[in-house]
């Protein structure tokens, strides 16, 4: 027993101490699980070598864990982290709160997109550099649409997708449709719900944040999201998200695929079974001026009140300059580079031999967070709304949605839900007076 | 014969482990009775509140107190009931399909069987597997619509893939977590069993007594205070049910009071509001307990 | 005759037995063996049982990813070092109750329990505060202090079981020798009460290595359990069912093959004084 007590406590020694003895600086940085910042990992060694008294300490996690540490650490002034990945809706939000450092080493921010920029610039101060910048578009079997006999436009309709979906589906070959996600979450379902709605011209809250989905373009959305997916969908679409859709597109059961713009350099790259056969056009529209794609960046920056600011400033100016962008051109090719977030990768002449570059410069370009619907919003963001509320509000109608998909409930019956619980939320949180 | 100075040195001896547990209780709660009372979200400028000295929180009292409302939307939100009800019907479930499977399971593997250690080490390892896990494995292995091999086997049948979490999203979850204390229960029946006298046994089948009466008027008195440890035990672990829920992504239909209480705390950032939902559920808890042992605690006297 | 059908019947039993715990072992061994098929295998319908192309290169790709070992080693230090300084709290502990019980014994052991209760959730946001002021956030002191309140109460109890089977004759005994109630609690009881704290040791540690909300809130690297581990892989981009199907095993295999090795011990004890 006693030598049980000295292991672990010397266990407790060794771990305490080597926290403290190792390393000039050591900086922690929380990300996501996507494929680009695993790819990044890889990398880091370009940036220790120029950078000796710097060690990089990752903490990879799955998109909802990450966000709740996040959070969790950043409201609390935890300080457990130096670097964290945040997206497009919580930047304005930290920001406003003083959570955030400026960034003052990013690569020639004039060159980022400014439409991405946009959502991550709090009172004209960039706030978190975008890593990846990603909107939404219809990825689609260049050989299954022939063979239905149709062609894909390059700005088609949800006419057009309704009709082409309904001739490529056939269950018997486990040939389906279309493939949307379905999977309950603001960031899985209610991103895709969101967007469409808007190119139906419906929005979440009038002028004076009086929620919306008692009015007949919600109406008409949700009822067409439900039809095309119960009709032309994969089986166990309910729980579908990015992630399980992806695969299905790659397994070749999907005919087309309408998601986020980095899916592209998956959907053609070595573990599709689909990879020569995908062709790209932009998001839907209902002829209304706005289609139904979003805008969303994968976002480093800096939580206030850490000890290591300086180094963390370099490694974000570094993650985020050209120069990481020719790295990975020169390891893994163009068609891997992290997309969407800069004019001057869009102009080289190298990345648009990549068949998805226009298409998703295209898409980026179309969204406006600021203008998010055909009526005016007292909001901002494409398929979210930058309040604190909104991601509780979203999962919440997002499960109401997802059980309607699932045929649990009519569309009636889930708008009427979820006008109540968006009417609940808001007069607790004292938007409605 | 336990003398007045050896019961001092009992209470002496418990004092720690009550002391423990005390602080870890109390400590706690009383934060999060303090926080039912605030508006406290994580993300809202107002967050402050719980931060403030008490003459400042006079000041802002009206800011900051949110008297009773946390109670009143946790108390009044449609998904309140639904989630007792999960609650409910997971734990309810689980604990019958666990009874009485593993009683069944314990009297198969008490029987005289070739390869018995082999047939223990399997029935008894979805114990060890972490729930994280285990819900990974059962969402994206076993009940995958597509790729789950539950869909081949159905479809293989004629049946057609059965889309688990979408359609029987409670029957998915109750199946998950069954799947884990199933073989628990079955471990503490087994040994149970097995301490059974062995001439008892004998005796009861030369007099020629037919195996169900035997059955019933021997091995089932035999076997009450195990039952009531397992129901004991589990009920503790299966009030708490959360990960199978969050990893599967089933929490919008599936989801039972600690599930709920978490989307008020982690997603909506409400730490008022979970903390008056966390309190909640304690006390509902507490009076599932109650009823509990009022119904089979007396198993355990003596 | 009565041989025959007693061979009969140890056939069919045998059969069903087998059948039975082969159904419930299934998840894990086709976790098992999906975790050597290249991910082009691993989704393929109909699958492919024994006969594809085995593979390693899941586990290469999990390990190069993440450190395993580094949170291999959490979780041993974090279920051990728990479990050990729990049992330091729960042996006086449940020997005062069992060798001088109060009026009040029983109704303190059920408050213990019921400790248990509160979603952990409704106590996150205390607890993390509290941690944050103390500096114990991702630190094995802090986590190993949760661990060991969270399973004292079935530790405690299940000590006392065991405790109250052990003749207070043989103490009485060994107190008439002169004994003094320390040399009594080593000498004389822990060893008689050996196999019920072997067994003690094994469900606290399987439950403190399954331990999944506490492990995931309160560390971040240092102290990273594989609990922490499993969650970069839960959704990643891309087929994923064979690397996550290589990283479960590697999150499960030790305690697995540890219950096993120390099934007989888990059983005999694993009672919570149901036996009399």
């Amino acid at each position: 027993m006693k030598s049980l007590l000295k292991g672990v406590l010397g266990a407790l020694a060794i771990a305490a101490l080597s926290t403290t003895a190792l390393a000039e600086t050591k900086l922690t940085i929380a990300t996501v699980n996507n494929g680009d910042m695993i790819r990044m990992q890889g990398l880091t060694d370009d940036f220790t070598k120029a950078n000796p008294d710097i060690t990089l300490e990752w903490v990879t996690l799955e998109e909802n864990v990450l966000r709740e540490k996040v959070t969790t650490d950043i409201a609390t002034k935890g300080g457990q982290f130096d670097v964290l990945t945040i997206g497009t809706y919580e930047v304005p939000i930290w920001g406003k709160k003083g959570w955030l450092v400026p960034l003052t080493q990013v690569d020639d921010p004039a060159d980022l997109l400014p439409a991405i920029a946009g959502g991550l610039t709090v009172d004209g101060k960039l706030m978190a550099a975008p890593f990846y910048g990603e909107s939404s578009m219809v990825m689609y079997r260049t050989d299954l649409v022939e063979a239905a006999g149709e062609k894909m436009p390059d700005a088609p309709t949800w006419d057009d997708i309704k009709r082409i979906a309904g001739k490529i589906t056939n269950k018997d070959k486990e040939i389906y449709g279309v493939c949307l996600r379905g999977k309950a979450g603001w960031g899985e379902n209610m991103a895709f719900i969101t967007a469409t709605s808007n190119s139906f011209g419906a929005r979440w809250f009038d002028e004076n944040w009086k929620p919306q989905f008692d009015s007949p373009e919600w109406k008409d959305a949700l009822n067409f999201y439900l039809d095309l997916l119960k009709t032309d969908g994969p089986p166990g679409a309910s729980s579908n998200g990015f992630n399980e859709n992806l695969a299905l597109f790659n397994a070749g059961k999907c005919g087309m695929w309408i998601d986020a713009t980095v899916a592209a350099s998956f959907v053609t790259g070595k573990e599709s079974t689909v990879a020569d056969k995908v062709g790209f056009a932009l998001a839907p529209d209902k002829g209304l001026g706005k289609r139904g794609n979003w805008l969303w960046a994968w976002s480093l920056a800096i939580p206030a009140g850490t000890q290591k600011e300086e180094a963390a400033q370099k490694f974000i100016g570094w993650a985020t300059s050209k120069h990481y962008t020719e790295l990975v051109a020169s390891k893994e090719g163009w068609a891997n580079v992290p997309p969407g977030t800069r004019t001057s990768l869009y102009a080289n002449p190298e990345y648009a031999k990549v068949p998805f570059a226009k298409m998703t410069l295209d898409s980026i370009n179309s969204a406006d967070p600021t203008k998010p619907t055909v009526k005016p919003v007292p909001y901002v963001g494409v398929q979210f709304v930058a309040i604190p509320e909104f991601a509780g509000l979203a999962t919440t109608v997002g499960q109401i949605f997802s059980a309607a998909l699932a045929g649990e409930k009519t569309a009636d019956e889930a708008l009427a839900e979820a006008q109540d619980a968006a009417t609940r939320e808001m007069t607790k949180a004292g938007y409605i007076k | 014969m336990a003398t007045q100075q050896s019961r001092q040195l009992g209470r002496l001896a418990v004092a720690p482990s009550v002391v423990a547990l005390f602080l870890w209780m109390i400590v706690p709660l009383a934060m999060t009775i303090w926080f039912s009372l605030l508006r406290y979200n994580l993300l809202d400028p107002n967050y402050a509140c719980s931060l403030l000295t008490p003459g400042q929180l006079f000041d802002e009292a009206n800011r900051c107190f949110a008297g009773t409302s946390n109670y009143y939307y946790f108390l009044t939100d449609p998904a309140f009931f639904k989630a007792m009800a999960n609650s409910l019907i997971l734990v309810g479930w689980v604990l019958l399909i666990s009874v009485v499977g593993g009683t069944l399971l314990a009297l198969l593997l008490d029987q005289a069987i070739m390869g018995r250690n082999i047939v223990r080490l399997m029935v008894i390892a979805p114990f060890f597997v972490m729930p994280t896990v285990s819900a990974l494995v059962w969402k994206n292995m076993m009940m995958h619509p597509v790729q789950g091999f539950l869909a081949w086997i159905t479809k293989s049948l004629g049946l057609g893939a059965i889309d688990w979490f979408a359609h029987y999203p409670m029957t998915a979850i109750v199946i998950m977590v069954a799947w884990q204390w199933l073989p628990f229960a079955t471990l503490i029946l087994l040994t149970a069993l097995q301490s059974f006298d062995e001439e008892q046994k004998e005796a009861a089948q030369m007099d020629g007594t037919p195996p169900l009466s035997f059955f019933w008027y021997m091995i089932v008195p035999h076997l009450a205070r195990p039952v009531t440890v397992v129901v004991l035990i589990e009920t503790i672990f299966l009030l708490n049910v959360f990960a199978e829920i969050y990893v599967s992504g089933s929490g919008g239909r599936a989801g039972n009071l600690p599930f709920l209480v978490y989307q008020y705390g982690l997603i909506s950032n409400d730490i008022g509001g979970a903390s008056a939902g966390g309190l909640i559920a304690v006390v509902l808890a507490n009076i599932v307990a109650f009823f509990l042992m009022r119904m089979i605690g007396k198993n355990l006297e003596g | 005759m009565a041989r025959a059908v007693s061979t009969r019947r140890k056939w069919f039993f045998t059969i069903l037995a087998w059948s039975v715990a082969f159904v419930i072992f299934f998840p894990i061994l086709w976790t098992v063996l999906t975790s050597f098929k290249s991910e082009g295998d691993a989704i393929l319908i109909p699958p492919k049982f024994l006969f594809f192309d085995w593979t390693t290169e899941n586990y290469g790709i999990v390990q190069e990813r993440s450190d395993y070992f580094k949170f291999a080693m959490n979780s041993v230090v974090l279920a051990l070092g728990s479990t050990f300084l729990a049992l330091l709290i729960a042996i006086p502990s449940a020997w005062g109750m069992a060798f001088a019980p109060g009026r009040k014994t029983k109704d303190l052991l059920m408050w213990m329990l019921s400790t248990k209760m509160m979603p952990p959730v409704g106590a996150l946001i205390p607890i993390y505060l509290i941690f944050r002021d103390f500096g114990l956030l991702d630190s094995r002191g802090g986590i190993i202090t949760v661990l060991m309140l969270l399973n004292l109460p079935i530790i405690i109890w299940m000590l006392y079981t065991y405790f109250k089977e052990i003749p207070a004759e043989i103490l009485e005994a060994s107190r008439m020798d002169g004994a003094t109630v320390w040399k009594e609690l080593v000498y004389v009881l822990t060893p008689m009460a050996v196999p019920g704290i072997a067994s003690t040791v094994l469900l606290n540690v399987i439950l403190a290595w399954n331990e999944a909300f506490w492990t995931l809130a309160l560390t971040t690297k240092d102290a990273a359990p594989l609990t922490q581990f499993i969650a970069s892989y839960s959704s990643p981009e891309g087929l994923f069912w064979a690397k996550l199907s290589a990283a479960s095993t590697m999150a499960i295999a030790p305690i697995l093959v540890l219950g096993w090795f120390a099934q007989k011990q888990l059983v005999r004890g694993l009672t919570f004084g149901a036996v009399k």
